[in-house]
C-alpha cells in the first residue's frame, strides 16, 4: 500500500514528461490524483504494512498529514486541469506590466506537480530521519519549477530567493541530522540508527548537548521551510509570483511537510524529557512569527502577499500549539489540517479573481460580488473561517491552542496571541470587504467572463469540508487526533 | 599527523583562499578541489573495513563535486559572459578576517561539543564548523548568483566533512539520496542562473529587488 502510494505518483510524473497531447496530461493528472486520495482513504481503513525494514510506515501523525495533502492535491488538480484547459495560448500577457512573457511547458507542470506529491508522500511515510530529509529536500526541488510557472523576472526572483534559502536551511537540517546521530553515538551496537522508533525508545540515553544543538539545528532548518518569522523571508514572494493552485499547495501541504519534520525532532525532545527547552524555543519563535505576521498584514496592499503572511501567522500558531504540548498539541494537529484546507480555499479563489481583475493589488479590486458571485462569497467565506469565526474549523482548533494556554497559565503568551489575532482580523477584513463590496470597474465589468465549474468546484468543497470540521469531528478522526497527542507526548 | 589531518588543513586552506579570493573561475576551481580531496574523506575513515559501496560513493561524490559541478558553473560563466570579478559586499581583507574570526569560533563550538564517540581526529568537528561558518557568510557577502551557489557548496562540503568523518555507519540509502539532492540542486540552481541572466542581462543578485513589503 505504502509503495503504491509513492510509485503511482513518481510513475505517473515521470510519464507526463514524455505525453505529447495536453489532454492524456490532464487525465494523467486527475487520474493519479483520484488514486493518491483513494489509497489514502484505504489507509484509513486498513493500516498498512511497514515496508523497508520500518523505514516507510504510516504512523499516526503521518497519516494524518499524509490525508490533507492528498486531499489538497486533488482539490488543486481538478482546478490546474481546468486552468491548463482554459490557458491554451502559449504566450500570455502579464497581468501587472503588461508585457509578455510564457509559461512554463504543461508537460513539465504537471510532471513536476506529480513528482512533488511523491515527495511530500515519501515526507508523511519516513520514519528514519535521514530519509525525510532526502524527501524534503525533494519537495523544494520539485516544487521550485512551478513557483517559476509564469517565466518573468519577478517569479525568477521569487524562485531564486526559495530555491537559495530553503537549500541553506535544509543544508542545517542536514547537519542536526548528524547532530542527532550524534547524540545517540555510543550507546552500543546500531546506535547510530536514525530510526523514529529506535530514538524514542532510547531516547533516556541521548546525550543531552548534542541533542539540544541538533533541535535548534531542526528549527532552523525545517523552520525556514516552515515559514517560521524571521526565516519565512522567502514565503511571501513565492506564495504571491507562484500559479494560485501552486500557492495553495505551497503554504496547505509543503509547509506542513516542514512542520511534520519539526514534529518528529519534538517527539524524541518530549521522549528524552528536554521538552520544556524544546517548547520554550517553538513557543518563542511561534510569537515572533505572529507578530511579524501581524505588522505585514495590517495595511498589505497586494491580496496573495496577504494570504501569504496569513500562512505565517498560522504557522506560528502550530508552533506555539506544539510547543505549549498538552491540549495544544492536538489543537495543533487539528489547526494544521483546518489551515490547509482553509488556505486552498482562499488561493484558489484569489487565482478566479487574478484572472478577472488581473491584478493583484487590493485597492484595484472591488465589487467583486457583481463580477464574480459565487467566487465573492467564497471569498468571504474563506476570510471568515482563516480568521476563526464560528462555526468553522478553525474557530474550534484555535480555541483548543488557547485553552492550552490559559490552562498552562500563560497568560502573557495568551494576551499577545490574542491581540495579534485581533489586528490581523480587522486588518484582513478591511482588504477582503472593500474587495467584495462596492462598484466594479467599468472595463472588468463588462469583459469578466462567466464563473467556470472548475474554478469554483474545488474551493466549494474546501468550504464545506472546513465548515463540516467545524460543527462536529468525525469519531475516526477524533480516535486518531487523541491517539496521535498521546504518541506525540502531550503530556507537558 | 596523519592523512585525515592533512586533508582537513587543506580544506581549511580553500576555505580561506575563497574568502580572499577576487577571481570567479579560481573560486569555481577551488571549490571543485575542496570537493575532490573531500572524496577521500569517507575513504580514509573506513580504513578498516573499507567496503565496495564506500568506494563507489567516494568516487560518486567526487567526480559530481569535483567535475560536474565546476563544468556546469563554468558553462553558467561562459554563457552569461560574465567579467571575472566576484564583486562582493565585503571586501576581500574583511572577509578574510571574518574567516580567521570564524576559524576561531569553529574551534571554541568544538570545545563545547565532546564528541562522545571515537573520531578519526580531534579536528574534525571545527574543520566542519569552519567550512558551514565560511559557506554562510560567502552566500550572505556576495553579490552573485554563482558565488551564492559557490557559498552553498562549500557549507554542504562543511555538513559533508562531518557526516562522512564522523559517523562511521550512515546507511547507503541516506547519502545516495543526499547526493542526489545536492546534485538535482545544484543543477536547478544552474537553470535558473541561466534564465536569470537571460531576464535581467546578469546575475547580480542586488538586482533581485522587485519583491518586497
Amino acid at each position: 500500500m505504502i509503495l503504491a502510494l509513492l510509485i503511482i505518483p513518481a510513475l505517473a510524473g515521470l510519464l507526463a514528461f514524455g505525453l505529447p497531447t495536453p489532454k492524456a496530461r490532464r487525465a494523467l493528472l486527475l487520474i493519479t490524483a483520484a488514486i493518491h486520495a483513494g489509497l489514502t482513504l484505504a489507509c484509513w481503513r486498513i493500516a498498512p504494512q511497514p515496508i523497508l525494514r520500518g523505514w516507510l510506515a504510516l504512523d499516526e501523525a503521518g497519516l494524518w498529514f499524509l490525508s490533507i495533502t492528498s486531499l489538497l492535491f486533488l482539490a488543486v488538480a481538478v482546478y490546474a486541469a481546468g486552468y491548463l484547459a482554459s490557458e491554451s495560448n502559449p504566450r500570455s500577457t502579464d497581468l501587472e506590466e503588461g508585457f509578455l512573457f510564457d509559461n512554463v511547458p504543461a508537460a513539465v507542470f504537471v510532471g513536476c506537480l506529480l513528482l512533488f506529491l511523491t515527495a511530500m508522500t515519501l515526507v508523511t511515510v519516513s520514519q528514519h530521519f535521514g530519509l525525510q530529509w532526502v524527501a524534503i529536500e525533494a519537495t523544494t526541488l520539485a516544487s521550485a519549477p512551478l513557483v517559476y510557472f509564469h517565466r518573468h523576472p519577478r517569479s525568477l526572483e521569487a524562485t531564486w530567493k526559495y530555491l537559495l534559502i530553503c537549500s541553506v536551511g535544509l543544508a542545517l537540517a542536514l547537519l542536526a541530522n548528524f547532530f542527532l546521530a550524534m547524540a545517540a553515538a555510543g550507546n552500543g551496537p546500531n546506535s547510530h540508527s536514525l530510526m523514529l522508533s529506535e530514538l524514542v525508545a532510547r531516547a533516556g540515553e541521548l546525550q543531552p548537548a548534542w541533542l539540544r544543538a541538533a533541535f535548534i539545528l531542526f528549527l532552523v532548518g525545517y523552520g525556514t521551510k516552515m515559514g517560521l518569522a524571521p526565516l519565512h523571508t522567502w514565503l511571501p514572494d513565492a506564495h504571491s509570483e507562484a500559479p494560485s493552485m501552486v500557492s495553495a499547495l505551497l503554504s496547505g501541504a509543503l509547509l506542513n511537510c516542514a512542520f511534520l519534520g519539526i514534529v518528529r525532532a519534538q517527539q524524541i525532545c518530549v521522549a528524552a524529557g528536554c521538552d520544556a527547552f524544546a517548547g520554550d524555543l517553538l513557543v518563542a519563535l511561534g510569537l515572533l512569527s505572529l507578530g511579524v505576521a501581524t505588522i505585514f498584514i495590517v495595511g498589505q496592499a497586494d491580496y496573495k502577499r496577504m494570504l501569504a503572511y496569513s500562512s505565517v501567522e498560522h504557522m506560528g500558531l502550530l508552533a506555539l500549539g506544539t510547543g505549549l504540548g498538552g491540549i495544544g498539541v492536538l489543537g495543533a494537529m487539528l489547526h494544521a489540517a483546518n489551515h490547509s484546507l482553509t488556505k486552498g480555499l482562499l488561493f484558489l479563489t484569489a487565482g478566479n479573481i487574478l484572472t478577472r481583475f488581473k491584478t493583484k493589488s487590493a485597492a484595484h479590486v472591488s465589487g467583486l460580488r457583481q463580477v464574480a458571485p459565487v467566487t465573492g462569497v467564497l471569498w468571504l467565506t474563506g476570510f471568515l473561517a482563516i480568521t476563526g469565526l464560528p462555526p468553522f474549523g478553525i474557530f474550534l482548533s484555535k480555541l483548543t491552542i488557547l485553552r492550552a494556554m490559559f490552562n498552562g497559565g500563560h497568560w502573557w503568551i495568551a494576551t499577545g496571541t490574542l491581540l495579534c489575532l485581533t489586528l490581523i482580523f480587522v486588518g484582513m477584513a478591511r482588504v477582503v470587504l472593500n474587495m467584495t463590496l462596492g462598484e466594479p470597474p467599468p472595463t472588468t465589468a463588462s469583459s469578466s467572463p462567466p464563473e467556470q465549474p472548475w474554478e469554483i468546484g474545488p474551493p466549494l468543497v474546501l468550504a464545506v469540508i472546513v465548515l463540516l470540521l467545524g460543527l462536529a469531528i468525525p469519531g475516526p478522526l477524533n480516535t486518531l487526533l487523541t491517539q496521535m497527542t498521546t504518541t506525540l507526548g502531550g503530556g507537558r | 599527523m596523519g592523512w585525515i589531518e592533512f586533508i582537513l588543513v587543506l580544506v581549511v586552506l580553500t576555505n580561506l583562499k575563497l574568502l580572499a579570493s577576487s577571481r570567479l573561475g579560481a573560486s569555481i576551481r577551488v571549490v571543485a578541489r575542496q570537493g575532490l580531496i573531500l572524496g577521500a574523506l569517507p575513504l580514509l575513515a573506513h580504513q578498516d573495513a573499507l567496503s565496495l559501496q564506500h568506494v563507489a560513493l567516494a568516487a560518486g561524490s567526487g567526480v559530481i563535486k569535483g567535475g560536474v559541478f565546476p563544468w556546469l558553473l563554468f558553462r553558467a560563466v561562459r554563457e552569461a559572459e560574465l567579467t571575472r570579478e566576484v564583486e562582493p559586499y565585503v571586501g576581500y581583507l574583511t572577509s578574510l578576517l571574518a574567516g580567521v574570526g570564524a576559524l576561531g569560533a569553529a574551534f571554541w563550538m568544538g570545545t563545547r561539543l565532546p564528541v562522545p564517540v571515537e573520531v578519526v581526529s580531534r579536528w574534525l568537528v571545527p574543520v566542519a564548523m569552519f567550512s558551514i561558518l565560511s559557506g554562510l557568510f560567502l552566500i550572505i557577502s556576495r553579490k552573485r548568483a554563482l558565488n551564492q551557489v559557490l557559498g552553498f557548496l562549500v557549507l554542504e562540503n562543511g555538513v559533508f566533512t562531518f557526516g562522512a568523518g564522523v559517523l562511521v555507519e550512515t546507511p547507503q540509502l541516506v547519502e545516495v539520496g543526499v547526493l542526489l539532492d545536492v546534485f538535482v540542486g545544484v543543477f536547478v540552481m544552474g537553470i535558473i542562473i541561466f534564465h536569470i541572466n537571460r531576464e535581467f542581462d546578469h546575475i547580480d543578485t542586488d538586482q533581485l529587488s522587485a519583491l518586497k513589503d
